[in-house]
């Protein structure tokens, strides 16, 4: 697969149809700029100012890009939070839409069929591998992203973190609990 | 169409694997085809409807071996073979063998931050008001078009309920096949677990999608 993305590459950038430089940008950008701590901030930001959260409920999409997250597979945002009895976790079956301006690029587990073929069905069987358990009594609600609206799931704050800073709460924050296969960590 | 990416509720895959301290790419050749496709994207012929179009009528086989940057790799062969950028014979060795059609743009490196950071909004307006208010029952349509969808086949034929209006998007069904956008009003529509699953689904699951007005008549 590297000779013919190579291969596709040259031909293109021979044809004048591409510059190579273009490519560098947007891979830098994503390994550098654009990632989950993007996410996190929001996450942090709604745990600490009602205010925010009660934005971020209503107009995601506005909240975020008030932080300066923006663009590409973020361009409609819809912000899911959980509660004492309802966990919210996001799938896209058809593809892998994902929220790219909050949380980056997907992992690979996520784009892939395990993942896209049991979120919908068994959702817990999912959760047990990811190594969460949540009580039998506990609502799940999966978020199937066929359109072009893009979740993130606002995890629970976790106890004990009573006057953090935003920055401190932004660490609790993972990837895994903003797609609703995790937790947010637990304060140290 | 029943292709092989509507995975839904399928079965036969095994465990997620999720990998402890995943890196962002796995090998140099995955920044090359992210930053390919989305370059070779930005050209503007076309659109991200016809783009997961091709991905899924890869054949169901190669579909399930390749990687997702090779579903992408190989459906963007297949689009710059389409669009009259390159031909068989110049993918097979590697090298220009002769003209091109003539790109409406080229993406420069200057461009990519505002380009990433504009995205590609999708929301436009609908001529007349939405026809169902959040709470109306419906049901969604029972069909099998062999072109594009994004109505899962495990939520067709189903009673949900609209959880929320949200707003008029490009209809992917006929913009993946250069008939237009044909704004839509989108509704969150959210079903039971046992509607979907029936017997021995988990009680308290919920699913909803996002479904375009002409997947929904109400119930």
């Amino acid at each position: 697969m590297a000779a013919r993305v190579r291969a596709l590459e040259t031909i293109l950038t021979q044809k004048g149809l591409l510059d190579p430089a273009a490519i560098d940008v947007i891979v830098e950008t994503y390994e550098t700029r654009v990632g989950p701590r993007n996410g996190a901030r929001v996450v942090a930001k709604a745990w600490s100012e009602p205010e925010f959260a009660d934005w971020l409920k209503r107009d995601a999409t506005a909240a975020i890009a008030s932080l300066g997250y923006t663009g590409r597979q973020g361009e409609h945002m819809q912000a899911v939070f959980n509660m004492q009895d309802q966990h919210n976790m996001v799938v896209c079956t058809l593809c892998s839409c994902y929220p790219w301006s909050v949380l980056g690029l997907p992992p690979v587990w996520y784009k892939s069929p395990p993942y896209r073929s049991r979120a919908v069905i068994d959702p817990r069987g999912v959760l047990a591998e990811f190594g969460v358990t949540l009580p039998v009594e506990t609502k799940i609600r999966v978020w199937d992203s066929t359109a072009e609206l893009r979740y993130l799931v606002v995890p629970l704050r976790p106890a004990g973190t009573e006057g953090w800073s935003q920055e401190k709460l932004a660490d609790l924050v993972t990837r895994d609990s903003m797609i609703g296969t995790g937790l947010a960590k637990e304060a140290a | 169409m029943n292709g092989a990416q509507d995975l839904g509720g399928q079965m036969g895959f095994g465990p997620v694997a999720p990998e402890k301290d995943e890196p962002i790419f796995h090998a140099e050749w995955e920044k090359r085809a992210l930053g390919v496709t989305l370059a070779a994207g930005a050209m503007g012929h076309w659109n991200i409807d016809e783009s997961r179009h091709t991905r899924e009528s890869l054949h169901p086989v190669d579909y399930y071996s390749s990687s997702y940057y090779e579903i992408w790799i190989k459906a963007l062969e297949t689009l710059l073979k389409r669009h009259g950028f390159v031909t068989q014979g110049e993918l097979l060795v590697g090298d220009s063998l002769g003209g091109t059609a003539k790109p409406k743009r080229v993406l420069k490196a200057e461009e990519v931050p505002a380009m990433l950071a504009r995205g590609g909004p999708c929301d436009r307006p609908v001529r007349g008001p939405a026809r169902f208010k959040a709470g109306d029952r419906i049901r969604t349509m029972n069909f099998h078009p062999t072109g594009h969808t994004r109505l899962p086949r495990y939520a067709r034929d189903k009673v949900g309920v609209i959880d929320a209006v949200r707003e008029g998007f490009v209809f992917p069904d006929t913009n993946a096949h250069g008939r237009g956008e044909n704004p839509q009003w989108v509704y969150t529509v959210v079903f039971g677990g046992r509607e979907i699953w029936g017997e021995g689904a988990d009680p308290t699951l919920t699913i909803s999608i996002d479904a375009w007005e002409s997947y929904l008549e109400p119930a």
